[in-house]
C-alpha cells in the first residue's frame, strides 16, 4: 500500500511541491517506506510471501490498465508475457548463479544480477509483446483478445518442448533473489510509469483512441503506433513481475501462467475500472488477500481441506460471473476512469484539481 | 504416398468438425459485430447434454438409428435453448453499450461455463475427462492395401452429418425468407428494423442456429476423441475461431475452407512433424494470416463507418 500511497500524496501536493522536486518526491517517499516494510517483514516468511504475490499481481493488473483500460484494447494473454518474462529471468540467474561481481559485496553483486535478469525478463516480454501486438493492433479490437489468448497457449507449448526450460517440470533451483523491497520498487516504478503515461500527450492519444478510434485516426493520431507501444510497455512490466515471481517462488511450471491466470488479471482490472491506475491496485489487493484471506478462514474452523480446497476451485466460475455482472450493472468497474483520490473524501485541501 | 493420403482424409474429417463450430462464430459475427467467445463453451455443454442422454438411454439403444438421432437431438434443442438464454439475458441488454462491454461479457461467459463444469457439485461434471460412449461402434469401412488407408465408419458418417448440415444453413440462409433478413439484419441491423425486419428476434433465432450447429459438431468431435472435458470448449472453439478467421470472419463459405485448411495443416504437422506442437500451430497459422491478409482468405478489411 505505501507506493500507490506516495504517488497520491506527490498529486495532492502537486500544486505546492517545487517543480524540481515533482519528478522524484514518489522516490524520496517510497523508497524509505518500503526498506522499512521489508525490515520489518525479515520475520515472517509468510507475510513476504503474500506480500510479494499482491506486489506481483499489482503490477501485472497496473500493467494490463495500460493496454486494457486506457487504450480500450483487450488483451487476456497477459500470462503469456508473465512467463516469458520469468522463463527468461529464471534461466537467466540460473547461468549466472556461478557469476559474482568481485569488486561488490556479494550481497550486492546478487542484487545487481537479479536486476540484470529481471530487464532480460522484460525486455523478452517486450519483444515478444511486439510481434505479438503488431499484426493484432492493426485490427479491431477484439483481434487481440484472441490472438494473445492463442499466444499464451504457443508459449505454453513452446516451453513444454524446450528442454532448457524444463519442459513440463517447470524450473526449479532459481536463486531467491527477490525481497519485498525489490517487488515494491518496481511496483512503484509501473505505477509511476502509468500515472505518467495517463497525464501525458501520448496518454491523452490513448484515451483518445479507447473513446473513438476513427476520430482519432481522423485527428492525426497514429493510431497503431500508439497502441503498439502502450502494448509493449505493458508486455515489458508483465515480464517484469514473472521474473519477480520466478524469484520467490520454488519451482515455476506452465502451470503457473495459464489461461487463469491472464484471467485473473483480466477481472482485477475490470472490476478496479478499466483507465484507473489505483482501482487496478486495488483491485488486485482484494482479489489476492480474498482467496487468501477465505482459505485461512476455512482451514481455521476447521472444516478440513475440503472446503479450503473449493475456494480455489470456485473461484474461476466466480470471476467469470462476476465479469458478466460487472457488464451489466456497472461497466465501468468500481471506479471508471477516476483514481482513488477522485472517489475517497478529500482530507488534504488542495489547490487544483489534479489530474483524472 | 498412401501416408498422405491417409493424412489427407484424416485433416479433411477434423476439418468438417471445425467448419460446423467455425460457420457459428462466424454467423454470430455476421450478425451483432461481435466474436462470441462463449461459443466453444456452449459447444461443450451440448455435448454433455448429448453424453447424459446417451446415458440415460442405455448401452443398447444408444448404439441404434434412433438412439443416435435423440442423442443429437437432444443435445442440439438444449444447446439452441441456452443459446437463446445467453443471447437474452447477457448480449441483448449490452447491444448498444460499446462494444468492449459485450466483448468482456462473452469472456466471461466463457470462463463461467468452462470452470463452472469442472466443479463437482449437483449435476456439474467435475474437472477430468470422460469417456464418450461409442454411439457409432468403430468399424473400417474402406481399406487400401495393407492398411495402408484406413477410412472408419465415423470418419465417413461424420462428414455426411457436417455436409448435410451445412447445405441445410446455405439453403436457409440464401433461399429462405429467414436467411434473407437474417443477411439484411446483417448488412445493417438499423435499417432493417426500419424495413419491418424484427432484428431482436432474427438475432436470436442466429444465436439459436449457430448453438445447435455447435452441439452437432461438438458430438461428432466427442465421438472423433472418444472423450468430453470441460476445457474441450475452449479448445475446439479457439480453433473454429481461427478457421472463421483466415477464412474472413462474417463469410460462410470462408468459415468451410478456412476450417478444411486448418484441419489438413494440423495433420500434417501431426503426421509429419510433433504431435506435442498441434495446439501451437492454429495460432502461429493465425498470427502469419494476420500478418499477411488481415481480412482473411476471403474477406475484405471494411473501412469502419462513423
Amino acid at each position: 500500500m505505501a507506493v500507490p500511497g506516495a504517488t497520491t500524496l506527490s498529486d495532492e501536493t502537486a500544486g505546492r511541491v517545487p517543480p524540481a522536486l515533482r519528478g522524484i518526491l514518489p522516490v524520496l517517499i517510497a523508497v524509505p517506506v518500503v526498506v522499512l516494510a521489508d525490515v520489518l517483514l525479515n520475520t515472517s516468511p509468510f507475510a513476504t510471501y503474500l506480500l510479494s504475490v499482491v506486489g506481483v499481481n499489482i503490477i501485472l493488473a497496473v500493467s494490463l490498465n495500460i493496454v486494457n483500460g486506457m487504450t480500450g484494447q483487450f488483451s487476456i494473454g497477459h500470462a503469456g508475457f508473465m512467463a516469458v518474462g520469468a522463463y527468461i529471468a529464471g534461466v537467466t540467474s540460473l547461468e549466472l548463479k556461478e557469476v559474482a561481481l568481485s569488486f561488490l559485496p556479494v550481497a550486492a553483486s546478487d542484487q545487481v544480477l537479479f536486476t540484470v535478469a529481471l530487464l532480460a525478463g522484460g525486455v523478452a516480454a517486450a519483444l515478444c509483446g511486439f510481434l505479438v501486438g503488431l499484426p493484432s493492433l492493426r485490427l479491431r479490437g477484439d483481434y487481440l483478445a484472441i490472438v494473445t489468448l492463442g499466444f499464451g497457449e504457443i508459449i505454453r507449448v513452446v516451453v513444454q518442448n524446450t528442454e532448457a526450460f524444463g519442459r513440463a517440470l517447470g524450473l526449479s533451483g532459481i536463486p531467491q533473489y527477490s525481497s519485498v523491497a525489490m517487488v515494491y520498487f518496481w511496483v512503484f516504478l509501473v505505477v509511476l510509469v502509468a500515472r505518467r503515461i495517463a497525464g501525458s500527450s501520448h496518454g491523452r492519444s490513448l484515451w483518445a483512441i479507447r473513446e473513438d478510434e476513427v476520430a482519432a485516426e481522423a485527428m492525426g493520431v497514429d493510431t497503431t503506433g500508439y497502441k503498439v507501444r502502450a502494448f509493449v510497455i505493458s508486455s515489458f512490466f508483465a515480464g517484469i513481475a514473472g521474473g519477480l515471481f520466478a524469484h520467490f517462488v520454488p519451482i515455476i511450471n506452465p502451470g503457473s501462467f495459464t489461461f487463469v491466470k491472464s484471467m485473473e488479471i483480466v477481472v482485477m482490472v475490470v472490476l478496479g475500472g478499466l483507465g484507473s491506475s489505483t482501482g487496478a491496485i486495488v483491485a488486485a489487493i482484494f482479489l489476492t488477500l480474498l482467496p487468501e484471506g477465505l482459505r485461512s478462514l476455512f482451514g481455521a474452523l476447521g472444516a478440513g481441506g475440503s472446503l479450503a480446497q473449493k475456494v480455489d476451485q470456485i473461484r474461476m466460475p466466480v470471476y467469470g460471473i462476476l465479469l458478466v455482472v460487472l457488464m451489466l450493472a456497472r461497466p465501468q468497474g468500481l471506479f471508471g476512469t477516476k483514481e482513488l483520490w477522485d472517489v475517497l473524501p478529500r482530507w488534504l485541501p488542495r489547490k487544483k484539481k489534479g489530474m483524472s | 504416398m498412401s501416408q498422405l493420403l491417409q493424412h489427407l482424409i484424416n485433416g479433411l474429417a477434423a476439418g468438417t468438425i471445425y467448419a460446423l463450430v467455425a460457420l457459428g462464430y462466424t454467423m454470430v459475427y455476421g450478425v451483432l459485430k461481435l466474436i462470441n467467445f462463449a461459443h466453444g463453451d456452449v459447444m461443450m455443454v451440448g455435448v454433455y447434454m448429448g453424453y447424459a442422454t446417451a446415458f440415460a438411454l442405455g448401452r443398447q439403444a444408444q448404439r441404434s438409428l434412433w438412439g443416435v438421432v435423440v442423442i443429437f437431438a437432444v443435445a442440439m434443442v438444449g444447446c439452441a435453448l441456452l443459446g437463446f438464454l445467453i443471447e437474452r439475458f447477457a448480449y441483448r441488454p449490452l447491444r448498444e453499450k460499446p462494444r468492449l462491454t459485450a466483448l468482456i461479457t462473452a469472456i466471461g461467459i466463457s470462463f463461467a461455463l468452462s470452470y463452472g463444469f469442472q466443479l463437482d457439485v449437483g449435476f456439474l461434471p467435475g474437472a477430468s475427462p470422460r469417456a464418450f460412449p461409442e454411439v457409432i461402434v468403430p468399424s473400417e469401412w474402406f481399406i487400401v492395401g495393407d492398411r495402408d488407408v484406413v477410412v472408419w465408419n465415423w470418419q465417413v458418417i461424420s462428414f455426411l452429418i457436417a455436409v448435410g448440415l451445412m447445405a441445410a444453413l446455405q439453403f436457409l440462409v440464401y433461399r429462405t425468407r429467414f436467411g434473407k433478413a437474417m443477411r439484411a439484419v446483417s448488412f445493417d441491423h438499423r435499417t432493417a428494423a426500419l424495413m419491418g425486419i424484427p432484428t431482436d428476434r432474427i438475432i436470436a433465432l442466429t444465436f439459436m442456429l449457430s448453438s445447435a450447429l455447435a452441439a452437432g459438431a461438438g458430438l461428432l468431435y466427442a465421438i472423433k476423441d472418444t472423450s468430453v472435458s470441460p476445457l474441450m470448449g475452449l479448445y475446439v472453439g479457439l480453433k473454429a475461431f481461427v478457421a472463421a478467421v483466415i477464412g474472413g470472419i462474417g463469410n460462410v463459405p470462408g468459415a468451410v475452407v478456412g476450417a478444411l485448411l486448418l484441419g489438413l495443416v494440423e495433420e500434417f504437422v501431426v503426421g509429419y512433424a510433433a504431435s506435442t506442437w498441434r495446439d501451437a500451430v492454429a495460432f502461429g497459422f493465425l498470427i502469419l494470416v494476420l500478418l499477411v491478409k488481415p481480412g482473411g482468405l476471403f474477406g475484405r478489411v471494411a473501412a469502419e463507418k462513423v
